[in-house]
């Protein structure tokens, strides 16, 4: 087991680099320059200038951080190998890099600022995903080609062919404005200019709808596995012996089937858990949610790269940490899966 | 009831039961044995839900590629604004002059829906085409040459796999810049890591066959034998991937679209459109709903025949 986690571990190297690689890629062939962006309108000092791009390593510096210049006088610009070596240098140093156009904000403060609102909502529809998914999963298993089974098929069908940010519209003309009378309107739109520690934000009815639109799409493919699971169970021989033996259907059902339906559940629900924390970019644009995937896709568009990079680079740590995380403790759930042990990983 | 619809999906299917009926006999002439396609499309044709998608699909198909005929004498320009009536025109209710209502520059939505129509299909399948075409090559490459080349193109793929998705969309369009070319070009290459592991996966279980082997003791180049022996075994699962990933393209660029990265306005995008209907959510909700619904039962049809095919080539796939 150890050396199976050591060589996961060691895989998150090539794709660690591989990742950064192409960003930086990315930003080199993005036309513009950032410290001009950075300026607008203003016209900026030379000396400044020089100044800010020594800052960002954007020209050659010496080893006092002061700029390096040539024959001419003119400054150096840093070949794009070396400005990755010092990214990755910096981030082994914890160093996330300085957003240009944040009034020279680390982007580590920036993210520390966004994830909070990321993972409570991720929590909020990890646990709607894990309740309704798995109930109504198993209800569609149990009676099978029932009413109700039908229904889930059908609506898990619909949920995975809409748009996410048009299904948390629905939800909004839903629960704000046909069933004003209820909600109180309160449901619409509910963080507009949110982003402080507000008392109104804190309030946990205000996680419903996003949570839910979040939620959408893996609730439906939870609740599919956990159907096919469950009636892939059901049908297996030691089921048919507790019957046998005398046991009710509900007892062979919650002791005995439902825990190894459950394995492959619980391992999508901790993959998706690690999607989540990628952040929703949809999701949070249509509620407003100033989570760290409405960041990123605001960075992009403003071309501040240095907080794209940080955050993507953030974004797949976490993502990579999660899924190994979620590969080990199936080892734990399901004893017949040994790692290490074959010459398959 | 059922035995209703049953019959209705019965008589809607007809034509295209006799186109393939006639396919069949050609068929039957040359070679007496039953093919994989013919087999197959028995077992589809019974699978009400997925010959109800394909019929939808058709339909969007003909709507689509006809609208230049007869959808701007009746229904008017899906760009073109007229200034002098905009005033009087705007954000109508529906009614039987506007089924869908009108936008705010008076544009008919039912007209701008179904030209919307052209550019979804057209971003489905072209972007799920580049994708197959690298997925292809890479997952080829990769499968049949084994070694350094599996080692490389995997970790590629990996590398792909790991990164968000919409994110990296969105920076590739920022980078290449957006426009519907280049939103074909962005989901498209950047589909090829999930294709590449099907057709690989594909590939090494036709690999060990030994009519594999026989082809190349009689000489045949690798070429030929990817091409003629290995291909052919394994397009079903291809045929089944590429379906369900149209829907996911049209998704996708509905995605795009929606934050303003995807395609450029005024041309009639079901996600501009939905952008465009949200800030009248509450007063005129028909300008977010009916593009959002064409976009719904648009990556339906795909799924369930996608759902269809896979029951009917009785191809095998990870996920539920």
């Amino acid at each position: 087991m150890g050396k199976y986690i050591l060589k996961r571990i060691l895989q998150f190297i090539p794709v660690f680099l591989g990742v950064t690689l192409i960003l930086f890629a990315m930003e080199n062939i993005v036309p513009g320059d950032p410290i001009k962006l950075m300026a607008g309108e203003k016209k900026l000092d030379p000396q400044t200038e020089v100044t800010l791009r020594a800052s960002y390593h954007l020209i050659e510096t010496d080893d006092n951080g002061q700029p390096v210049y040539d024959e001419s006088g003119n400054t150096i610009e840093t070949p794009m190998w070396k400005r990755y070596v010092f990214y990755v240098s910096g981030l082994l140093h914890g160093d996330l890099g300085t957003s240009y156009q944040r009034s020279g904000q680390p982007v580590a403060d920036i993210l520390a600022q966004k994830y909070p609102y990321t993972i409570r909502l991720s929590i909020c529809a990890i646990l709607l995903e894990a309740i309704v998914g798995i109930g109504a999963g198993m209800v569609s298993a149990i009676k099978r080609y029932s009413f109700w089974d039908i229904l889930v098929t059908l609506v898990t069908s619909i949920l995975v062919a809409m748009p996410a940010f048009w299904f948390g519209m629905l939800l909004q003309l839903f629960f704000g404005i046909v069933l004003k009378d209820v909600t109180g309107g309160g449901f619409y739109l509910p963080i507009s200019g949110a982003g402080g520690p507000n008392a109104e934000f804190n309030d946990w009815v205000y996680y419903i709808l996003p949570a839910m639109t979040l939620a959408a799409v893996s609730t439906a493919y939870c609740a599919r596995i956990m159907r096919s699971q469950l009636l892939e169970v059901l049908n297996q021989d030691y089921i048919r012996t507790a019957r046998a033996k005398g046991l009710s259907r509900r007892d062979v059902i919650w002791h005995h089937a439902l825990k190894n339906a459950l394995i492959p559940v619980v391992t999508y629900i901790g993959i998706d858990f690690g999607a989540m924390m990628a952040g929703a970019i949809l999701t949070e644009t249509v509620f407003n949610w100033p989570g760290v995937g409405y960041e990123t896709y605001r960075a992009i568009t403003q071309r501040d790269w240095p907080i794209v990079l940080g955050s993507v680079t953030v974004i797949v740590v976490v993502v990579m940490v999660i899924n190994l995380l979620v590969d080990v403790s199936y080892a734990f759930l399901d004893p017949r899966i040994r790692y290490g042990a074959g010459k398959n990983e | 009831m059922a035995t209703e619809s049953k019959k209705d999906m019965e008589t809607m299917t007809e034509s295209q039961v006799k186109v393939e009926a006639s396919a069949q006999a050609e068929d039957l002439s040359a070679a007496p044995a039953r093919t994989l396609w013919g087999d197959a499309w028995k077992r589809l044709r019974k699978n009400k839900l997925a010959i109800f998608g394909a019929i939808w699909i058709i339909f969007m198909i003909l709507v689509a590629l006809t609208a230049d005929l007869w959808v701007p004498q009746t229904l008017g320009s899906p760009t073109e604004a007229d200034s002098t009536t905009m005033a009087q025109m705007s954000r109508l209710a529906p009614s039987a002059e506007h089924p869908f209502g009108t936008d705010t520059l008076g544009r008919d939505v039912l007209c701008r829906v179904i030209y919307g129509a052209r550019i979804s299909l057209a971003v489905g399948v072209l972007a799920t085409a580049i994708s197959t075409l690298i997925g292809l090559v890479m997952g080829a490459l990769a499968a049949y040459y084994g070694g350094i080349w599996d080692t490389i193109i995997m970790r590629l793929a990996d590398i792909f796999l790991a990164f968000p998705y919409t994110l990296f969309v969105i920076a590739m369009l920022a980078v290449i810049g957006s426009g519907i070319q280049n939103v074909f070009v962005a989901i498209g290459i950047l589909g090829w890591p999930s294709i590449a592991r099907v057709f690989r996966s594909a590939i090494l279980s036709v690999k060990e066959n030994d009519y594999v082997d026989a082809a190349r003791a009689m000489g045949a180049s690798d070429f030929r034998i990817i091409a003629r022996h290995i291909f052919p075994n394994s397009v079903a699962s291809i045929v089944v991937y590429a379906t369900m990933n149209i829907g996911g393209a049209i998704l996708t660029e509905s995605a795009l679209s929606y934050l303003g990265m995807g395609v450029v306005p005024p041309d009639p995008s079901w996600g501009i459109m939905i952008q465009d209907g949200q800030t009248y959510l509450a007063t005129q909700p028909w300008l977010m709903l009916m593009p959002g619904l064409a976009i719904l039962t648009t990556v339906l049809a795909f799924t369930l025949l996608g759902d269809g095919l896979r029951d009917a080539l009785d191809v095998k796939m990870k996920d539920a």
